[in-house]
């Protein structure tokens, strides 16, 4: 080859990287700035978050890049890990987002939203439970009562049992429990765990209740804060309490394989079936969504209805687990900044609420934006509980409750392992996980 | 969508083959400016280059990096030695992972071997050959992961007189009268479940190279052992498969790799929960989940451990091979 060939090929070169310098940087500046979000919410959740979203971008003319993603721990770990985080993020829990703090990849809030504002119209709990060492990191913009006990209100009366004025005591429960399953014949409770990755969550919420309501709110604040041993009798009598109901087959539906098999979303269709399969369901407030998903036509107070899980020891009466989605910042930007300011506003929040399937966090969203008067009455607990004590689960960090996950599938699948699960959750903990 | 990426495509798609042009011909240059003697020692490695530095930086330096990492404290700050290991070979649920590797290792390895190998002679024997091979290799197709989801749901469990939507349950319940299984729970079962999945969609591979290789032996072969009065079976065992075995060798080592490497399935269609975790599910979870990179790079570790074993018996094989031709 000789060498004017050569030139020809080096000019080519050279002038290709000139176009890609040229084109590179100029092509995003047209119209207002793309904002990537990722967060886990899809299907319902994500139109909700998407029409809460659609006020600010027609406002200010940014656009918001919205991917949802089951696995948004991975996910985020990934990107930031390759330097390329999103803009903004829901987070999967308090516990992880101290860690994302801690490694210095969340943007402190306080001069992005407005402090004063925020002080006033959140919950002073809120506020901190978003806060890692003084510096606010996350932002609630929505909130879910957990423990709820879900029933069809025509299906119980037909089982002699009145939930008109619902049951004070898990005594008093667990009476007309076995009340049901004399009338019916059949298992009074639904449970379902599975959730992917994350299987194992649901009877982890029943855990929090008998924890909390057994042990008190004081014990499960130092829980919450990972000071508390995982091998202590008090735990170890929450367990068994969740257990003396999903171990009985009298009681639970189906038995372990179904409880381990079924998925979440689904544990509940054996409720609404007919004849019933099953007469109660307990989860968290957001779950209607999905009871209407799965069936159209149920109607909330006719169809299906709740009360909160009821004290077992006096002393602790009116405690309730509480638990939310944080918002965060990893790229700062006076746009991003705009927005997440605008995510804690109640105009914002109202949106949401409306829709359905979320309790907001900020007082100034009054009661009467509640769709229905189940949604209504959800929202009374949160603004009552005495007090909301954060899912002590979603607080730790990801390794330990990714193994409380694990813990508890074991433990439905084979009780008599509690000790040794136990053990090894506190040997997590203590190993400084 | 922003379409800032496509100027970058185009530098890629055109930049890189002409760096690698204007690379070789500018080393050409100067190597025949060189003196005769050198250039025939030099030119080689001219070549070589690239592709050294490829492997350079896509293998070497994450495999160090990585042994690196493994030797540090969670967040990556503090030198802690072994002890990743330690916490690693001591904890209970890494030991069933590693039980759980070696069940994959025998058995997906071997049933898939078996399965193609009889595959593969079965189909020689029948003039419908082609759409059977076909058939069988078409879950090769198909990504694990949609292979995961599809056996969920063939593995699908309701309670006893509930109507089983699960395919295997539904004749296991009809058929043979008994009580359904719940095959991804069931501590009995549910590693096998998963293999089998495994084994349903890698079958076809095994098959279609070992009957290529069967299509290889002479029948005059096969012929000759017939006629000297040996029967079918005599003539499977001691013609056909001491011809098959270097083919066989190669599909197993690949298999074993894979059997290491398992992952996919296993977090479609378990997440490792119900003791069916493997090494590479492990790995992933205390990575991603955890965040726990020492951990996760012990495991690498151990994983790069148990397939070197492999990899040297590939190299010798290979290298004998050289050395017969």
């Amino acid at each position: 080859m000789n060498s004017s060939r050569l030139g020809r090929l080096f000019s080519v070169t050279v002038l290709f990287s000139l176009l890609i310098a040229a084109c590179g940087p100029s092509a995003s500046s047209s119209g207002g700035k793309h904002l990537d979000v990722i967060a886990t919410w899809s299907g319902d959740e994500q139109k909700s978050f998407l029409a809460m979203v659609k006020p600010w971008e027609d406002r200010t003319g940014n656009k918001i890049d919205f991917e949802s993603s089951r696995d948004v721990n991975a996910l985020l770990t990934t990107r930031i890990q390759g330097g390329n985080p999103p803009d903004l993020a829901g987070l999967p829990g308090p516990g992880q987002m101290a860690q994302f703090a801690k490694q210095g990849k969340l943007v402190a809030l306080e001069s992005a939203v407005d402090m004063s504002a925020m002080n006033s119209q959140y919950g002073q709990n809120w506020v901190k439970l978003g806060t890692v060492n003084g510096k606010l990191v996350g932002i609630f913009i929505k909130a879910s009562i957990k423990g709820l006990i879900y029933y069809d209100p025509k299906n119980i009366t037909s089982t002699g049992v009145d939930f008109s004025t619902p049951p004070k005591t898990w005594d008093e429960l667990m009476t007309d429990v076995n009340t049901i399953r004399q009338k019916s014949g059949q298992t009074p409770w639904c449970i379902g765990v599975e959730n992917g990755a994350a299987s194992g969550w649901p009877a982890t919420d029943w855990v929090k209740d008998f924890f909390l309501r057994q042990a008190g709110p004081t014990k499960y604040e130092t829980w919450g804060a990972a000071q508390e041993p995982w091998n202590s009798p008090e735990m170890k009598t929450a367990w068994q309490t969740f257990g003396s109901v999903v171990n009985n087959p009298n009681l639970t539906y189906g038995g372990k394989n179904y409880v381990l098999s079924t998925s979440f979303m689904t544990a509940f269709d054996p409720m609404f079936q007919s004849p019933p399969k099953c007469y109660l369901h307990h989860q968290a407030s957001f779950i209607t969504s999905f009871f209407q998903h799965d069936f159209p036509n149920l109607q909330p107070q006719t169809d299906f209805n709740f009360f909160g899980f009821p004290d077992i020891n006096s002393q602790y009466s009116g405690a309730q687990v509480v638990a939310g989605d944080l918002f965060g910042m990893f790229k700062d930007s006076p746009q991003a900044r705009d927005f997440i300011k605008y995510l804690t506003t109640p105009d914002a929040q109202k949106i949401w609420v409306k829709r359905g399937g979320a309790i907001s966090p900020n007082k100034q969203v009054t009661l009467d934006n509640y769709p229905d008067s189940q949604s209504k009455q959800a929202a009374k607990l949160l603004l009552a509980a005495s007090p909301p004590e954060f899912d002590a689960g979603d607080l730790q960090d990801n390794a330990l409750q990714t193994a409380f996950f694990q813990g508890i599938v074991q433990y439905i699948g084979n009780p008599s392992q509690l000790d040794a699960i136990l053990n090894h959750l506190e040997q997590l903990r203590t190993s400084g996980a | 969508m922003s379409l800032d990426w496509i100027p970058y495509l185009i530098g890629a798609v055109v930049g890189v083959p002409a760096a690698l042009i204007l690379y070789i011909i500018g080393a050409d240059w100067l190597i025949r400016r060189l003196p005769d003697r050198l250039q025939p020692r030099l030119r080689p490695w001219v070549w070589v280059v690239p592709a050294l530095i490829l492997v350079a930086a896509l293998l070497i330096y994450p495999m160090i990096a990585t042994a690196w990492i493994s030797l540090l404290s969670k967040d990556g700050t503090r030198f802690v030695g072994l002890a990743n290991f330690g916490s690693v070979l001591t904890d209970n649920s890494v030991l069933i992972a590693i039980r759980n590797n070696i069940y994959w290792l025998v058995f997906y390895t071997g049933l898939v071997l078996v399965f193609g190998l009889i595959l593969a002679v079965l189909a020689d024997r029948v003039p419908y050959e082609g759409p059977v091979k076909s058939l069988i290799f078409m879950p090769m197709a198909i990504s694990f992961v949609a292979a995961g989801v599809i056996w969920r749901f063939m593995f699908s469990y309701q309670p006893p007189g509930q109507p089983q939507t699960g395919t295997l349950n539904a004749i296991w319940t009809s058929v043979f009268q008994q009580s359904p299984v719940a095959w991804l729970i069931d501590h009995r079962v549910n590693n096998f479940a998963l293999i089998f999945a495994a084994v349903w969609v890698w079958t076809g591979f095994a098959m279609v190279i070992t009957s290529a290789a069967l299509k290889g032996i002479p029948p005059e072969l096969l012929e000759a052992a017939r006629v000297d009065g040996a029967t079918e079976l005599q003539v499977f065992f001691r013609v056909t498969v001491p011809l098959l075995a270097p083919t066989l060798t190669v599909i197993g080592t690949t298999l074993v790799i894979f059997a290491l490497k398992a992952f996919d399935l296993v977090y479609v269609m378990t997440g490792g929960f119900y003791d069916t975790d493997v090494m590479a599910r492990r790995m992933y979870g205390e990575m991603f989940n955890n965040q726990n990179f020492g951990t996760s790079a012990a495991i690498a570790m151990l994983l790069l451990l148990a397939v070197v074993p492999v990899l040297i018996f590939n190299l010798r094989r290979f290298q004998f091979q050289e050395a017969i031709r």
